[in-house]
């Protein structure tokens, strides 16, 4: 498993901490949520960074009020084919304005790479060697976008709305 | 004829094992020497559970080759002729039962 | 109809040369079928009985003459030299090879046809009425609306993985051709009290193996909202959705688990909080998709022009007219819709040939658009009354104008067991061997308007549930076995039918229709009482009794 960050492959600074291990007293870590909530006020103001990786069945809500704290949100995909953290990383960047690490984990494969970026995602727990080799070429499989998201890239609609303007600007 | 995708290993008679060809589709079948048969009359015929186990294990292991193996059944005529076991299995290896728009 | 820019081409391109990736990974081994089979469903490619079957999209049922001789070339070149058009809008090729699909898919892209999203748990093609922007009374051309929601919901990062399939239906007139009631989202345009137009929004419609009717979530939504409401109603089924068992994954049973009044709470709450986000429409967006659509430039004709005058005395013609010839909203102008459910042949074929045909058919009368009904008939939309008997005559000669349309003998049917994977019986010979039993046009004319739909399995793709005779599939020892339903419709009235008794035989469905149409005839009330209103006035039990009595 190869963690990608800005399309490069990258050191993962976020030790993984199970539930019932003792969390070290600094050091970048990253907990369940479930575990985070359970100490919430205290945690996200321990010495050293705190990510918190969320399930994908439980609302992103309970999160919010904690975001400005986390350095790392991991949501999951337990299959490629389940989808729900697409909404959830979308709630957390256009909803809850969440700036930190937007991380994918679980089984994360090249031909989603696109979606996820779109869907507010920055970091990739990528399965394969390969598709976190092929990351940035991949990532730019596509320069048209029907719809809005929250990552600014140009929808066709506006994409075309500014091309008439420019023609109608330069006709008079 | 409930379609093998909703079934579980059941053994009632000689069977075999039979799947599409990945890179164009066609029909083909699992023979005794661990490869891939266009013909029925090559398929290997299981007559026990776990040698149908083992077949179909073989058979799905082979992921680049094949795609949707699984377990067929089949009748064997008293000259040792393989014939397909049921419609579907009639119809995967003859074709359609009705005419083509094109005739071939 | 609408016009693909060098954006929309551009898209479809890129999509082609990521599938065309991903095809050559497939078969080198990088990718396992596991991870690949989503990939290939989002691009229309299913594994059948015999070989791949590769689903086209034909976005809101509409074609150009250009693109109806792309899929010719794609029948011949690729396949077997025929298509099937679907109950959804599309056309399907059933003996495409996996190996050669980024070609075929690079040919289609060249004239803006595409396979993006006809199958996966994704949004699929979004269908209208055959007839949408020349029907009269309509209230404005739904395949504007369709078009933007097509945009909207192509390639959407957030709905891509969904629990499962998801199928939009939009229409814009009284009499709804497009069965929006039995749709997961539903779209219904019209004027409120206040002249305004909008969507009546209805959600949880579908068929399977549990038939639902879609409820009313929204009376009446502006035209302004309509994406953001649509992104509520996805986001909430996205996250909330059944993923455990594939069978109670829809969004129908999503709503009725719920409830409607608390799915709706649910949507409401969401959309409270994007409606006046970046899929806020404005007019400047609507006029921008309007614009590219383009219609012809109609002349001013007269009704009843000589040629039709000279023709009438032709019975075989007046015949057709009456039976497959349809107002038009502009005086002069006629819907002519192109049966294609020949006598003995399989339901909603069309060879090559006749594919190239019918676009030589429509450059000529139609000024080059094609319309594809899920009915499974095709439909020139702008033909001029005076061209009536000369397109006649082309269409006799190609086999498409058996004037049987909205009969006993047009019948819907899914491919079933002879090409689909999930059958468990045949539905293609029995369709045929129905249209033999009542091909005199006289008898057929007698019974009246009599929709017969047939489904192989309890998937329900040839929408069995809203039949007026319905016939569903099933397996019984390892026999073809029948279910008939009676009294379903997909229209403004939808409702599910119901069985008539225990399943018969693969030899008796035929002869069980015949005693069934007997009844009918014998109970009606007058000539003109249709089969339904017959069935809806005095139940299901007259007709159990005539055909079980002797079974």
């Amino acid at each position: 498993m190869l963690l990608v960050k800005s399309g490069k492959i990258a050191d993962d600074a976020f030790l993984p901490v199970a539930d019932d291990a003792e969390l070290p007293g600094d050091g970048a870590v990253l907990i369940s949520g479930a575990r985070f909530l359970a100490d919430a006020p205290a945690l996200s103001h321990r010495a050293g960074k705190i990510g918190v990786i969320w399930p994908n069945n439980r609302d992103i809500d309970e999160l919010a009020p904690w975001l400005d704290r986390l350095a790392v949100v991991a949501l999951v995909f337990p299959s490629f084919r389940d989808g729900r953290a697409y909404s959830q990383a979308r709630l957390l960047r256009e909803r809850f304005c969440y700036r930190g690490e937007l991380r994918a984990t679980g089984q994360v494969l090249r031909d989603q790479f696109v979606f996820m970026l779109r869907a507010g995602f920055d970091a990739f727990e990528v399965k394969k060697p390969g598709d976190a080799e092929a990351f940035a070429a991949t990532a730019k499989r596509y320069s048209v976008f029907y719809q809005p998201t929250g990552d600014g890239r140009i929808t066709a609609l506006h994409r075309r709305m500014q091309s008439r303007h420019s023609e109608s600007a330069s006709s008079e | 004829m409930t379609s093998p995708l909703q079934q579980k290993i059941k053994i009632t008679g000689p069977s075999i094992v039979t799947a599409n060809r990945t890179w164009d589709g066609v029909v083909i079948y699992r023979t005794a020497s661990k490869g891939w048969s266009t013909e029925l009359s090559d398929a290997a015929v299981v007559r026990a559970v776990d040698e149908a186990r083992a077949l179909l294990a073989d058979a799905v292991a082979d992921d680049l080759g094949a795609v949707g193996a699984y377990i067929a059944p089949v009748e064997i005529k008293e000259t040792g002729r393989i014939k397909p076991g049921n419609l579907r299995e009639h119809i995967r290896s003859r074709g359609v039962t009705i005419d083509l728009p094109v005739p071939a | 109809m609408y016009a693909y820019d060098e954006i929309d081409r551009t898209l479809i391109n890129e999509r082609v040369n990521e599938f065309r990736d991903q095809v050559k990974r497939r078969l080198a081994g990088e990718l396992t079928e596991d991870e690949f089979k989503s990939l290939r469903l989002m691009n229309g490619v299913y594994l059948q009985l015999h070989a791949y079957m590769f689903r086209v999209a034909i976005p809101y049922g509409t074609l150009s003459s250009e693109q109806m001789r792309r899929l010719a070339h794609v029948a011949r070149r690729y396949d077997r030299g025929y298509g099937h058009f679907t109950t959804r809008q599309n056309i399907q090729f059933n003996w495409i090879k996996l190996a050669e699909l980024p070609d075929a898919l690079a040919d289609l892209a060249e004239v803006g046809i595409h396979a993006m999203q006809t199958s996966g748990n994704c949004t699929r093609n979004i269908t209208s009425d055959q007839w949408a922007g020349v029907a009269p009374g309509e209230v404005e051309d739904p395949r504007i609306w369709a078009e933007l929601l097509r945009q909207y919901s192509t390639l959407h990062p957030e709905f891509s993985f969904l629990p499962r399939k998801f199928k939009f239906a939009i229409t814009a007139s009284e009499h709804d051709r497009a069965a929006i009631k039995v749709h997961d989202i539903g779209l219904r345009l019209h004027k409120n009290a206040a002249g305004e137009t909008g969507f009546e929004v209805l959600v949880g419609g579908g068929l399977g193996r549990t038939p639902f009717i879609g409820k009313t979530i929204k009376a009446f939504l502006p035209g302004r909202d309509i994406l953001s409401y649509v992104e509520a109603i996805l986001r909430v089924y996205n996250q909330y959705g059944r993923r455990d068992n594939i069978y109670k994954a829809r969004i129908k049973i999503l709503v009725h688990e719920l409830g409607i009044e608390k799915f709706a709470a649910e949507v409401e709450d969401e959309w409270l909080k994007m409606r006046d986000s970046a899929l806020a429409l404005d007019e400047a967006d609507v006029e921008d998709i309007r614009s590219r659509f383009t219609y012809p430039a109609y002349e001013r004709l007269p009704p009843m022009p000589d040629e039709l005058k000279k023709a009438a005395h032709d019975p075989a013609f007046e015949a057709w007219r009456r039976n497959s010839v349809a107002p038009h909203k502009v005086p002069g102008y006629a819907i002519v819709t192109l049966s294609l459910k020949p006598v003995g042949g399989p339901p909603g074929d069309a060879t090559a040939d006749q594919m190239d045909a019918v676009a030589d058919l429509a450059d000529k009368y139609s000024f080059g658009e094609i319309r594809v009904g899920h009915e499974q008939n095709l439909a020139l939309p702008h033909v001029a009354r005076r061209d009536l008997p000369a397109l006649w005559e082309a269409l006799h000669g190609i086999g498409l104008a058996t004037p049987n349309v909205n009969l006993v003998s047009d019948i819907i049917a899914c491919p079933g067991l002879d090409y689909c994977s999930l059958a468990n019986a045949r539905s293609i010979p029995i369709a045929q061997e129905l249209t033999r039993r009542f091909a005199n046009h006289d008898t057929a004319n007698l019974i009246g308007r009599l929709h017969i739909n047939i489904s192989g399995c309890i998937n329900a793709c040839g929408h069995h549930h809203v039949g007026h005779i319905g016939i569903l599939g099933v397996e019984k020892n390892d026999e073809e076995f029948y279910q008939i339903t009676i009294g379903g419709r997909a229209d403004e009235h939808a409702t599910v039918g119901t069985l008539i008794g225990p399943a018969v035989p693969y030899g008796a469905v035929a002869d069980v229709v015949e005693d069934i149409v007997e009844a009918y005839l014998a109970l009606r009330a007058r000539p003109d009482e249709l089969f339904i209103d017959t069935v809806k006035r005095l139940g299901v039990e007259p007709f159990r009794e005539r055909v079980y009595a002797t079974r």
